[in-house]
C-alpha cells in the first residue's frame, strides 16, 4: 500500500478554489453528468490536471460502470436453458383465472 | 422441463393472435419469454421463489394490458420492462432484511483530504471483458456482494438504464437518495473490482 503522504508535494490542493481528493471523489457523479456548473467543473478539471491519483480513480470509476453493463448485458449464459414447466403452467392458469 | 422453443414468432401476428384470445399463442409466448424474464427477475430479487412470482405477476399484468401494447418496441422488450416493474413491486413489499454497511467499501481519505491509498491504474477493461467468462463472473459476483439497497439502484440505473425519477418512484425514495446510493454503489463496486483489474494484480 502506498500512502498519500508520498503524493507530489502541493499536488491538487493549491489555490483558493482547489479541491481535495475527498471533495473531488464526492463530486464525480455530478461531474460525469455535466451538472456541476462552470466554476466547479473548472475546479474538477484543475484537480485532474494536478492529481494522478484522482485521474486513476476517475478512470476506474468509469470502468466499473462499463464493466457492470458488459457483465450483465443480456446473454445466453444468464438465461436458463430450460423452460420451468411448473411456472409455465402456473402462468397459463393465472391467465385463465385473471 | 422442456427445451426452449426458439422458433422465431413474428411479433405482429403473435400480438394479433393474443388479442384474439388464442390459447396456443399465449403458451408460445410464455414458453419463449419465461427464461429471459426469470433471469431478469432473479437478478433483481436474488431469490428463486420471488423471481418466479414476479414473472407470473408480470405475465398477468401483460395479458391485462395487451390492448395498450402499441407495438413500438419488441414484445420481449415490453415484457422485460414489465418484469422489472413486477420485481420492483416485490422488492418494495417484501420485508427488508438488515443489510451490511457500505462504508467499508468506500474510499478512505486522510485528514488533509488526500487518498488514504493511491488508486492504481487498471488494465484494459473494455469490450475484451466479454471474451473472459471468468472476468464477467467476477464482476457479477462483485455486484451481488453490494448491500441490497445499493445494488438495486445500481442495477436499475446503470444496467436497466431507468432514469433517476423512475427509480425514485419505484423505490419510494427521493431523487437525491437515488443519486447518493448510485454514487456509493459505483464506488463500492470499484473497490471490489480493483484487486482483480488494477495493473500488476491481473
Amino acid at each position: 500500500m502506498t500512502l498519500a503522504s508520498e503524493a507530489p508535494p502541493g499536488g491538487a490542493a493549491s489555490g483558493p478554489e482547489a479541491l481535495t481528493c475527498r471533495q473531488f471523489v464526492e463530486l464525480i457523479y455530478e461531474y460525469l453528468l455535466g451538472g456541476l456548473g462552470a466554476e466547479r467543473t473548472a475546479a474538477m478539471n484543475a484537480h485532474l490536471a494536478a492529481c494522478p491519483s484522482c485521474v486513476a480513480y476517475l478512470k476506474s470509476y468509469e470502468a466499473s460502470i462499463r464493466m457492470g453493463r458488459l457483465a450483465l448485458a443480456p446473454s445466453d449464459d444468464l438465461v436458463p436453458a430450460e423452460v420451468p414447466e411448473a411456472l409455465v403452467r402456473a402462468v397459463l392458469a393465472a391467465r385463465l383465472g385473471a | 422441463m422442456l427445451a426452449v422453443n426458439t422458433r422465431p414468432v413474428g411479433d405482429e401476428s403473435l400480438i394479433r393472435r393474443l388479442r384474439a384470445g388464442d390459447a396456443e399463442a399465449f403458451e408460445a409466448l410464455v414458453r419463449r419469454e419465461t427464461p429471459r424474464m426469470l433471469a431478469v427477475a432473479r437478478r433483481l430479487l436474488r431469490n428463486d421463489e420471488d423471481a418466479r412470482d414476479a414473472v407470473q405477476d408480470g405475465f398477468v399484468s401483460a395479458f391485462r394490458s395487451l390492448g395498450d401494447f402499441a407495438g413500438r418496441c419488441q414484445v420481449s422488450t415490453w415484457l422485460h420492462r414489465i418484469t422489472v416493474n413486477a420485481a420492483l413491486m416485490r422488492l418494495r413489499t417484501r420485508r427488508r432484511k438488515p443489510e451490511d454497511s457500505i462504508e467499508d467499501l468506500l474510499p478512505g481519505f486522510l485528514e488533509d483530504g488526500h487518498h488514504a491509498r493511491h488508486p492504481h491504474e487498471w488494465r484494459d477493461t473494455g469490450e475484451a471483458l466479454l471474451s473472459s467468462r471468468e472476468d464477467c463472473e467476477f464482476v457479477r459476483s462483485a455486484i451481488d456482494r453490494l448491500p441490497e439497497s445499493y445494488r438495486t439502484v445500481l442495477l436499475l440505473r446503470d444496467i436497466e438504464e431507468l432514469d433517476t425519477v423512475e427509480v425514485a418512484q419505484a423505490l419510494g425514495v427521493s431523487d437525491n437518495v437515488v443519486k447518493v446510493r448510485l454514487h456509493r454503489a459505483r464506488q463500492a463496486l470499484r473497490t471490489l473490482l480493483a484487486p482483480r483489474f488494477q495493473k500488476g494484480n491481473a
